[in-house]
């Protein structure tokens, strides 16, 4: 008897401290959102990409006061019952929460204006595009246990050598192809170097970053500044709007108006998805990253699996990298990818090795970056340069809450030795 | 008819260790063919070789009469031998399903697992030799008794004829035990031939139909039950007598010196695992504590070391009460600690021997001035630690992970036993050892126990709590059922009590206690 309302006891005290930070969370919300408000004011939300669509949505328009007190009492509410009763799944918690937050700030920010919400969905889902990509470099690798954080400098240089190709054949798609095999050739290296010679995965990882990020400014200062035209001059892949498909509303213009690069992620992702878990070739990769002693007794080839699933991510992070040229501004910056290998690795954990969670919270992080730069043009008074962190400061809470959390392949990182 | 599996002259040398020296061995159909040897005699190296998994120096492979080149597992899955590993080769994040088709896995369309048919014929095995298992359930979610089943069907699958079973029964309980052997004897009357490696006499002398001995890499001989006894086997593994008995004096009795009330302990899981336990330990005693494995046995050892909190309860050490304990705290108390999983709790296995000797004193006096370890006096400890424990390694500065099972049990045991120890606690001392390490292990606790010091043993061996303890405990679901003086308690009482059955019905079933002395063999 004492054992059962011992086990309800113990737990309940982290419950109360979770209450409580949720009933200071609305407070916090309250305080911060609502002495800007006037009675009477409103937000408007335009739910349409253009005034040309085929069907056009009315926008939609809230009261800011009312919006935002039933936000502030649904977290409220939410801590309160969380210390009465629990709520069983930590993730609809954050994610309500999470959600009443950005919802009550939108809101809030937008207070007697207007703001494309369609417009800034479809930025976050473009924004999180390289993102994803790399979170799905991730994914493959380290479900077959090897640890690549060299994504970042494969991005880098694939997004070099695609737009210098480009520009040199005037064809995207030669610069994408050249891009792809790129990220090959160096998660090849990375292959070789780590299951091969066994060097450590992270000091791999680390020296292929350092050496993409010296290179390619080299290259850029040396040659494409001088003759930006010919070597860095490539165009990006045009919209391609899917017939009907982009027609519905508010899931047409996010999903189904987009570039080669953007369709090819989210095609990548439904592959990925389906030959992890429904195909040979996933089951053993799994087996390789979670077991590779098991795998080897049944007679799978351990380095054979890794090898390539390693050059498959490899050519995934190269198309990522060609995103940022060919799919964005078609020329290449020094150090253009900015993090975003990190956070598509941040976005592999909080997705828990899985292609639909890395996707999911690449969207995240995409939405997050379309905000920041929304909120620069609604003129929010936060120093823009504050709002400029909030992917990665999403990224480091993501990280800090969640890590503990996730359980990574168990023989992540670890080379295998017969 | 020739034997279906002959090995002749096999040799596999390692750096440093000649692991087989030209080892034959054979195998008849429908033959349950025993490997013993002490710890590190060679072989899980002779089935690894059989099995593809090493190659070896010399030495030629006959399957049913046909020279065989095994250079991987698939040639040996393709001859048809399958097998158990000795330590688990599943993975536990998937499922019973999964694990069995992993590498010869059944497509739908060409492309896709079809998971729906092995399922099917994972039920058709398991009608046919009796192995009950679900095929949707998750590896980590299963006790090992039917983990090792899976690996059982896992081999049928592949539809081996030539079983390799490498110490299946180290981790099973009794009833687990029971259950193998009757299924292995199902598949050795459906014309299965079967490798059976174990350390437990017992064993050997209930289900083989002929043994062989290894020692030192070598063959020593192959022999029938009829002709041997459990002692005479014993001393044709380790070279020499070996007394299956643990004799010692009766105790004399101090202080308490642990003192447990009404102790309340969670698992992983947060499952309240040891609900109101109480009992208490006495200086110049050791008390067993017998119990089915998973009964809250680890949690329990856990708390008293420190290394899991504790609900609620009391716990007091030489009289002191400790509150949040830390392994360091407790260590320092004067306790020794064996701990159960000693890959995990006891050892770092890439450190070298003599790091691994200093893992609780490493700080102090004299293996440390200030900060600075004195590298030459700890190697010097682990020097003479080695060869008073008799740990059998080529020198102290190899890896913890390079020796057999028994020898690292036996740096924890020289690590633990040289310290000023008060109290002990030995969470399962001698699994997967053989019998000459644990007539030696045994004697050693013995020995602490008459210096005065007081002694906790837990095991899932009926049998070694009754060689070793004075007072028995039995635990169930995590709580003391019943405490009997060991020297009279009878052996069927308390496995009714393992078994969940009150004091009171067991009672009336079989007597407490046995008439006189009883005779206690390992
Ligand atoms: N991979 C390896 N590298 C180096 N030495 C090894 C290796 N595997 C085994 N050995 C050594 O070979 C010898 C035989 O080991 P093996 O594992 O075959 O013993 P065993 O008879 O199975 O013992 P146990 O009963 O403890 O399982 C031991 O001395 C061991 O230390
Ligand atoms: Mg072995």
């Amino acid at each position: 008897m004492a054992a059962e309302n011992l086990s309800t006891k113990i737990p309940s005290r982290k419950r109360i401290a979770t209450g409580i930070a949720l009933l200071v969370i609305g407070l916090l919300m309250s305080v911060f959102f609502l002495p800007g408000t006037e009675t009477g004011q409103t937000a408007t939300f335009g739910l349409n990409l253009s005034s040309s669509a085929a069907i056009l949505l009315p926008d939609m328009t809230l009261p800011v006061q009312t919006s935002l007190y039933v936000l502030v009492l649904i977290v409220v509410f939410m801590g309160a019952y969380h210390m009465a009763r629990g709520i069983r799944s930590p993730g609809a918690l954050f994610g309500v929460v999470a959600f009443c937050f950005v919802a009550a700030f939108l809101i809030w920010a937008t207070r007697g204006r207007s703001l494309s919400l369609i417009g800034m969905l479809t930025s976050s889902l473009v924004r999180a595009t390289p993102i994803a990509l790399a979170a799905l470099c991730g994914v493959i690798s380290e479900r077959a246990a090897v640890v690549n954080i060299g994504i970042e400098g494969i991005m880098l240089i694939a997004a070099e050598a695609s737009v210098v190709t480009a520009s040199l054949s005037d064809s995207l798609y030669i610069g994408l192809m050249v891009g792809i095999l790129s990220g090959a050739l160096i998660a090849a290296l990375h292959a070789w170097l780590v299951i091969r010679f066994k060097v450590d995965q992270i000091v791999s990882g680390v020296a292929i970053n350092i050496f993409a990020t010296g290179t390619t400014s080299f290259l850029s200062s040396k040659y494409l500044q001088h003759q930006s035209d010919l070597l860095n001059n490539s165009g990006t892949f045009p919209i391609i709007s899917i017939p009907l498909l982009s027609k519905i509303p508010i899931i047409g213009p996010i999903f189904f108006e987009n570039n080669l690069i953007v369709y090819l992620m989210m095609i990548i992702v439904i592959v990925m998805h389906i030959v992890l878990y429904y195909t040979p070739w996933g089951l053993r990769t799994r087996a390789v990253g979670e077991h590779p002693k098991a795998a080897d007794t049944l007679g799978i080839n351990v380095y054979l699996m890794r090898y390539v699933n390693v050059i498959v991510g490899g050519m995934i992070a190269g198309l990522g990298g060609a995103y940022f040229t060919l799919g964005s501004v078609g020329r290449f910056d020094e150090v253009m990818t900015a993090g975003k290998g990190f956070i598509g690795l941040a976005a592999m954990i909080f997705g828990n090795w899985n292609p639909l969670g890395a996707f999911t919270s690449s969207l995240i992080f995409g939405f997050a970056d379309s905000l920041q730069v929304k909120m620069q043009i609604l003129k929010v008074p936060i120093p823009s340069s504050i709002l400029g962190m909030a992917p990665y400061i999403v990224t480091m809470i993501v990280l800090t809450g969640l890590v503990g959390q996730a359980i990574p392949p168990a023989a992540d990182g670890q080379p295998y030795e017969k | 008819m020739p034997p279906v599996l002959q090995l002749k002259g096999i040799t596999k040398a390692f750096p440093g260790v000649l692991a087989n020296d030209h080892i034959d061995l054979e195998l008849n159909e429908g033959e349950i063919h025993c490997l013993l040897g002490e710890n590190g005699a060679g072989k899980t190296t002779l089935m690894n070789i059989l099995y593809g998994l090493y190659k070896p120096d010399a030495g030629e492979i006959y399957v049913r009469g046909q020279k065989a080149e095994i250079e991987n597992p698939n040639d040996a899955i393709q001859r048809g031998i399958g097998m158990v590993h000795q330590h688990f080769m599943l993975v536990p994040v998937m499922t019973v399903t999964e694990n069995v088709m992993l590498g010869v896995e059944e497509k739908r369309n060409g492309v896709f697992l079809d998971r729906a048919k092995v399922a099917a014929r994972i039920r058709e095995i398991s009608h046919d030799y009796g192995l009950e298992v679900d095929p949707d359930a998750y590896i980590k979610d299963l006790p090992v008794g039917i983990q090792q089943r899976v690996e059982i069907i896992k081999v049928l699958y592949r539809q081996a004829d030539i079983l390799i079973l490498d110490e299946p029964t180290a981790v099973l309980t009794p009833q687990e035990v029971e259950g193998l052997f009757k299924i292995l004897r199902s598949l050795v009357a459906k014309g299965k031939s079967l490798i059976f490696i174990t350390h437990k006499l017992k064993e050997v002398m209930a289900l083989a139909d002929r043994i062989t001995v290894l020692r030192l890499g070598r063959t020593v001989g192959t022999v029938t039950p009829s002709e041997v006894t459990p002692e005479r086997l014993a001393s044709m593994m380790v070279g020499r007598e070996v007394n299956l008995t643990v004799s010692k004096k009766p105790p004399k009795v101090g202080d308490v010196a642990l003192e447990v009330k009404d102790l309340y302990v969670e698992d992983e899981r947060h499952q309240v695992a040891v609900r109101g336990l109480s009992l208490d330990v006495r200086a110049g005693e050791v008390l067993g504590i017998a119990g089915v494995q998973g009964n809250g046995q680890t949690q329990l050892v856990y708390a008293l070391t420190g290394l899991a909190p504790v609900l609620s309860g009391e716990i007091r050490i030489l009289g002191k009460p400790v509150r949040k304990p830390t392994p360091r705290k407790i260590l320092e108390l004067g306790v020794g600690h064996v701990p159960e999983d000693r890959q995990r709790h006891g050892l770092i296995l890439s450190f070298p021997i003599h790091d691994n000797m200093v893992l609780c004193t490493y700080y102090q006096a004299p293996f440390a001035r200030g900060i600075n370890l004195q590298e030459k006096v700890i190697v010097a400890n682990a020097e003479t630690l080695a060869k008073q424990f008799d740990v059998r390694t080529p020198n102290v500065f190899v890896p913890a992970s390079s020796l057999s099972g028994g020898n690292q049990q036996k740096v924890i045991v020289a690590r633990e036993f040289s310290r000023p120890i008060k109290l002990l606690i030995a969470s399962q001392p001698t699994r997967g050892l053989d019998v000459g390490s644990i007539e030696y292990i045994h004697s050693r606790i013995i020995e602490k126990r008459d210096e005065g010091a007081a002694v906790l043993v837990v095991s899932s061996e009926l049998d070694e709590i009754l060689a070793l303890s004075d007072r028995i405990a039995v635990m169930y679901r995590g709580q003391i059922v019943d405490i009997v003086p060991a020297a009279q308690a009878s052996k069927e009482y308390l496995g009714l009590l393992m078994a969940g059955i009150s004091p009171a019905d067991a009672a009336k079933s079989v007597a407490p206690v046995a008439a006189g002395e009883v005779e206690r063999v390992f």
